[in-house]
């Protein structure tokens, strides 16, 4: 995954323009938008609703909606991880409690150096769980030692090959 | 100099999720040191989720396996001279597993939609040609578009999403609108816990599924398809995008689809986190720009879906169900299965099991057979004590359940659902009201918030569930919670909120002792 630059409204203007004649573009325009800055500026809102002759009303609905919108950029790793059924009965619960008691972090809250620890609800791992995804690698059997690596920055696919733990 | 080995190792997301690439480069790394050509093939996985990364290696006789591989085993693996095919000291390596094809938990399955995934390189079209892939699209386009419904029907194939309903049916819907523009649209946003076969079909035998929508638009007379991909999966959306690509530039697809003159244009769209979006209407609601929000039914999306026009709306495993139907003919696929369940269902297998993975087979399998013969008990050792089957809406079967086949009907009459095939097993250290108070949880955070049952319901049931694991006013709760259920079941607008009420009841009913259990006990973990 590139890393996401400075927003930038005459480049964020581009993206818009380069989609907006798709069916249904206002997904694929934030998704392009957050792709290249790592956050969906407010400030575009009325930017998109005009290009798409939508209403600014309309624009805030869908990038309130989704989970995956962000409209700040994120200070540092974003771990998203897999607290579904499947990985529950593998123990994520118990394992997240036990990290966040030992680290001080909580899920879904930025650390101090702006790590996330970020819930899902499925990441299509569930015979390897508890499953992480991290800068789009899937990383599975998810344990504190694993997650304490990511959280310090470790690569996911070497993680996920056993090294580096 | 003999032809290289060709050594075929996974890019399967669940693979690579346990070091698949870093096996993948140790391996090009040894041949290269060793001076050894090696032909390195990525493939999807076989669905031995528990032995991956599994590593093949192609002899005369077949492919021979090798598994779980670290990155450290590699070199002992050269050194027992693993490339060479049919080398009785690698065949005899601790990592040697058989014959590929002749291992006991693949040899007893019945792969039709999943018979390409693992085998072959998932992006390569010639190698889907050899494997039989386009020969149903390719006699779908001497049938007319009331032929090819024809044979969906009368294949007896269910919509493989959740809600069983008739294919067949569905697409003589839209067929018989009188209506220009058609759309085909395949739900891939796979967002049950516990399901994991649409990611491994995208990742593994992307060509499947166009094949599948492109029979879909020949037969309704759609000339655009859309397949919403959910954004947890981004291996899979690469892997399509990349197919589709591949596909419409080899004329499979495109303006003039096998130079026939008709048009399919096809284009992969990434969900944006949200549960609902499984959801049909949701799902066209997201895919036309807006919030995932339900829309009343009728109209069906068959008359008026994506963007007011026929529609017709189904899981990759239907779609993916198709060309074999297509091409081998109805009744080869209604030969499988039991009842009104015909053909094959991609069980996933996962949660606390000890090999877990993707098993397709005729429907009538029972859970027991899947959870202890494939799934070889607990990952923990520890006794099941309860499975839950159709991902988070789907019910929690105790022990004493576990004959039953899989089969919509049989599932139906234990009030639990098939869903879209997911086995998530749990042991005994499961507490099943904190399981009651997840679903409620799950529900709140993923309501779109268009019904009152299902937004209001909710976060009700989980406070009741609360107050019940408190001690507070238990009976009074319990009662409550029932009457909750009821009234979630019968008054949502969708199955978000219909089926919530499914895992919540079948705790109660089957795991009564943990709604009661000392509030000390409860309160200390």
């Amino acid at each position: 995954m590139e890393s996401p630059v400075r927003w930038n409204d005459a480049e964020a203007q581009a993206i818009i323009d380069r989609h907006k004649g798709r069916d249904g573009a206002t997904l694929p325009i934030l998704h392009a938008l957050q792709a290249r800055f790592g956050f969906v500026d407010r400030a575009v809102i009325p930017v998109l609703a005009e290009a798409l002759n939508l209403s600014k009303a309309e624009i805030h609905g869908v990038l309130t909606f989704y989970h995956d919108f962000r409209d700040t950029p994120p200070q540092g790793r974003v771990i998203r991880l897999c607290r579904a059924e499947a990985c529950q009965s593998l123990g994520v619960e118990a394992m997240l409690a036990e990290f966040c008691a030992s680290t001080g972090m909580s899920p879904d809250q930025p650390s101090a150096e702006g790590v996330v620890i970020e819930t899902v609800y499925c990441l299509g791992n569930c015979a390897l769980g508890p499953a992480a995804l991290v800068e789009g690698e899937l990383v599975g059997r998810v344990d504190c030692a694993r997650l304490e690596a990511l959280v310090a920055g470790a690569e996911p696919a070497a993680i996920a090959a056993g090294e580096a733990v | 100099m003999s032809a290289p080995s060709r050594i075929f190792v996974p890019r399967d997301a669940a693979a690579l999720s346990v070091g698949a690439e870093s096996v993948a480069t140790a391996i090009g790394r040894e041949a290269d040191k060793r001076g050894i050509a090696v032909e390195i093939v990525r493939t999807g996985s076989r669905g031995m989720l528990w032995l991956e990364p599994l590593v093949e290696v192609e002899s005369a006789r077949g492919r021979f396996a090798f598994g779980p591989v670290r990155p450290g085993d590699v070199g002992s693996l050269f050194e027992a001279g693993f490339a060479v095919p049919d080398s009785p000291a690698a065949r005899a390596h601790p990592l040697a597993l058989g014959e590929t094809e002749k291992l006991d938990w693949l040899s007893r399955q019945q792969r039709l939609s999943f018979a390409r995934v693992g085998v072959s390189d998932p992006l390569s079209l010639a190698d889907y040609r050899k494997a039989g892939g386009l020969k149903g699209l390719e006699r779908a386009v001497a049938l007319s578009g009331a032929e090819i419904v024809e044979a969906v029907r009368a294949s007896g194939l269910r919509g493989r999403g959740g809600a069983g309903f008739p294919t067949g049916i569905k697409w003589k819907t839209v067929l018989d609108a009188k209506v220009g523009q058609k759309y085909v649209v395949c739900n891939a946003d796979e967002g049950d816990s516990g399901t994991f076969a649409d990611r491994m079909l995208m990742e593994g035998d992307p060509f499947l599924i166009i094949e599948g929508m492109a029979i879909a638009g020949l037969a309704v007379g759609a000339t655009k398809g859309f397949i919403y991909i959910r954004s947890e999966y981004p291996h899979a959306f690469r892997a399509m995008e990349e197919a589709i690509a591949i596909a419409t530039e080899a004329g499979v697809i495109g303006a003039d689809m096998l130079s026939t003159g008709r048009a399919f244009h096809l284009e992969a769209r990434l969900g944006a986190g949200a549960y609902i979006c499984g959801e049909e209407t949701a799902l066209l609601e997201s895919l036309e720009g807006r919030r995932g929000v339900v829309r009343a039914k009728p109209p069906l999306p068959a008359l008026q879906g994506l963007f007011g026009k026929p529609t017709i709306v189904n899981n990759v495993l239907s779609f993916a169900a198709v060309p074999f139907i297509l091409s081998e003919g109805a009744e080869a696929y209604a030969h499988y299965g039991m009842g009104r369940s015909r053909g094959t269902l991609p069980v996933q297998l996962g949660g606390n099991v000890k090999r877990g993975g993707l098993i397709e087979l005729a429907f009538g399998a029972s859970l027991r057979s899947l959870i202890e013969d494939f799934g070889g008990g607990t990952l923990s050792g520890r006794p099941v004590r309860a499975v839950q089957v159709g991902g988070p809406l789907g019910a929690y079967l105790p022990e004493s359940q576990l004959d039953t086949p899989l089969d919509y009907e049989a599932l139906a009459a234990i009030d639990a659902m098939l869903g879209h095939g997911g086995i998530v097993v749990f042991d005994d250290r499961v507490d099943m009201a904190r399981q009651a108070k997840f679903a409620f949880d799950f529900c709140a955070k993923e309501s779109c918030g268009k019904c009152t049952p299902c937004r209001i319901g909710a976060v009700r049931g989980s406070e009741s569930v609360q107050r019940v694991i408190a001690g507070i006013e238990r009976e009074k709760n319990l009662a409550l919670l029932d009457d909750l259920n009821r009234l979630m079941t019968d008054a949502s607008l969708c199955a978000m909120g219909g089926l919530t009420p499914m895992p919540v009841m079948s705790a109660m009913k089957h795991f009564p002792e943990d709604f009661r259990r000392p509030v000390m006990a409860a309160a200390a973990e």
